[in-house]
């Protein structure tokens, strides 16, 4: 459903995402991982539209969608969850759930919210600003995406990361049934349930796929408690495995 | 009520508002074309002056007085002194403000000065709007409203200018007794060539009392804008004074932020940020499926709500 044909993205002459082609098919779950800096998030980004290639191309749905921009890409179906979720001074919860789900309806914009393990009655009508906590902002942003109906590809980088043990289960619980719906996700994270939750795996490292196979071929091959310690200046670089 | 009024009348308050059995007074091209009373809420003339006298009773108890002014021609300048005397106890809404418009290219202009005498235990909404339509002649809304609060009562101001005053200069003047709270927010969009002055000067004096300061703005295309928020903290108090302000085009904003603590009991904050939205924001509402302007409107539409 989506194909990645060698794409590459540089800031200030240095190639963040160097030549990447790569076919997802529609209905997997799909990690990326790796370093720090490696090129997880900017990839993510190119699919969005947020970052644009500097060549290559990119084809959805077996539509050439290189040249659409971000808003052209979200109403085909692509929804992005931010790693650091933005905040708003003067929009509430219910401004974005509503924008984002075109829905006014009370029950769904609150269901929305309970999915990610907060009461629509206490949040609502919150202001997305500074007074909400690192977990609870990035639980809203998760819950913006999933408000998206026509959604079919979801990409999610770091969903985890300030969410607690509690939410943290409900996150796997809602990955696993957006698959059953035959939903395409791609999901930058380092977390091992989440690992274990995909079908394939991605490890990208230098702006370029490294690794890539099915979970169970990769998994095992990893070392997580490595994958920190890449890609920072001045220290010796260390192999995956 | 001239056509054009009531035009004016329906964009400041919308089509279902109704009158019947509320306070009101509406002001027409410089006199009152509509008064009552009601049994709490008196109004009547200043026996001074170009003006009204509006006593709220203490027995009022969720009502709500109409006191807005209109302009509905050029070359009409108006200045009228109202005084409201709110008696202990009350909690009243008052919906004030102002709307004028222009047919020629003769400037227009209204000065409303507003005087609030309240006492103790009050609760007291104001709500202020003020609107411009019409011909390009400038149109000019200087509202000054000093507000005196006694001990352990409630004032919110809502003040809202979205469209059309080519002018502004904007003063509010407060004492604060004992136990009190005042609440001001201000929601100011300026566009064109159009400059918007406020002052707020608060004096703090009652112990145990609070004071909460909001002013969001956008300032669009070459238009001005220059805030100055004094708070005086003169008693065991808490004060925050916040400005926020949206800049497009070429519209310039300036916050002048003035804290001055007279007792060491005196908590007082001020926080301000000027700038254009940020591209996070704007890519964040795109994500959404929003296209980029509409994605700007929307954020300009909730930062001004």
């Amino acid at each position: 459903m989506l194909q990645l044909k060698n794409n590459s993205y540089s800031i200030d002459g240095k190639k963040i995402i160097d030549d990447i082609s790569y076919q997802f098919e529609q209905g997997n779950i799909y990690i990326l991982t790796g370093p720090n800096g490696g090129g997880k998030t900017s990839l993510g980004k190119l699919i969005t539209g947020l970052y644009r290639s500097d060549n290559g191309s990119i084809f959805y749905d077996d539509k050439d969608i290189t040249a659409l921009n971000i808003s052209e890409r979200a109403n085909l179906g692509i929804s992005y969850g931010f790693q650091s979720p933005i905040y708003f001074k003067g929009l509430s919860v219910r401004d974005l759930l509503q924008l984002s789900s075109k829905s006014y309806d009370e029950v769904e914009l609150s269901h929305l919210l309970s999915q990610v393990g907060l009461c629509g009655k206490n949040y609502l009508d919150r202001d997305i600003d500074d007074r909400l906590s690192g977990g609870e902002i990035k639980r809203i942003e998760i819950a913006s995406v999933l408000a998206k109906k026509d959604t079919k590809l979801y990409i999610f980088d770091e969903p985890e990361a300030g969410i607690d043990l509690w939410s943290f289960k409900e996150l796997i619980s809602i990955f696993k049934k957006l698959k059953e719906q035959k939903k395409t996700l791609i999901i930058i994270s380092h977390q091992e349930k989440i690992l274990e939750l995909s079908d394939f795996i991605l490890v990208i490292s230098d702006g370029k796929i490294t690794r890539s196979g099915p979970t169970d071929k990769i998994f095992n091959t990893l070392s997580i408690s490595h994958i920190d310690k890449f890609n920072c200046e001045g220290c010796e670089k260390k192999e995956l495995d | 009520m001239l056509a054009n009024t009531m035009k004016l009348f329906k964009k400041l308050y919308g089509d279902d508002v109704d009158l019947r059995n509320k306070a009101v007074n509406i002001r027409e091209n410089c006199s009152s074309c509509e008064r009552h009373s009601s049994p709490n809420i008196k109004i009547e003339d200043l026996p001074e002056g170009d003006g009204l006298k509006i006593t709220v009773s203490s027995k009022t108890n969720g009502e709500t007085v109409y006191i807005p002014a209109f302009i509905s021609k050029s070359g009409v300048i108006d200045v009228v002194k109202n005084d409201f005397y709110i008696e202990d106890g009350a909690d009243v809404l008052i919906q004030a403000g102002c709307a004028i418009h222009t047919e020629s290219d003769k400037e227009s202009k209204h000065d409303g000065i507003h005087r609030f005498f309240i006492g103790k235990n009050c609760r007291v909404k104001y709500k202020e709007v003020h609107l411009g339509t019409g011909s390009d002649a400038k149109r000019i809304i200087s509202p000054v409203t000093d507000i005196e609060l006694g001990d352990n009562s409630y004032f919110i101001m809502d003040s809202i200018q979205l469209d059309g005053v080519s002018f502004t200069q904007r003063e509010t003047n407060a004492i604060v007794g004992k136990g009190a709270h005042l609440d001001i927010k201000e929601r100011i969009l300026t566009q064109k060539d159009q400059e918007a002055i406020t002052k707020f000067n608060v004096e703090i004096n009652g112990d145990d009392s609070s004071v909460n300061v909001v002013s969001r703005s956008v300032a669009k295309d070459n238009s001005k804008q220059t805030l100055e928020s004094k708070l005086i903290g003169n008693a065991r108090c808490t004060g925050h004074s916040e400005c926020d302000a949206i800049l497009e085009g070429d519209g310039i904003a300036i916050a002048i932020p003035g804290l001055i603590a007279n007792n060491p009991e005196a908590n007082l904050v001020h926080e301000a940020a000027i700038g254009r939205i940020s591209k996070q924001q704007i890519e964040k509402l795109e994500t959404l499926g929003l296209p980029e302007d509409e994605a700007e409107k929307y954020i300009i539409k909730g930062f001004l709500r």
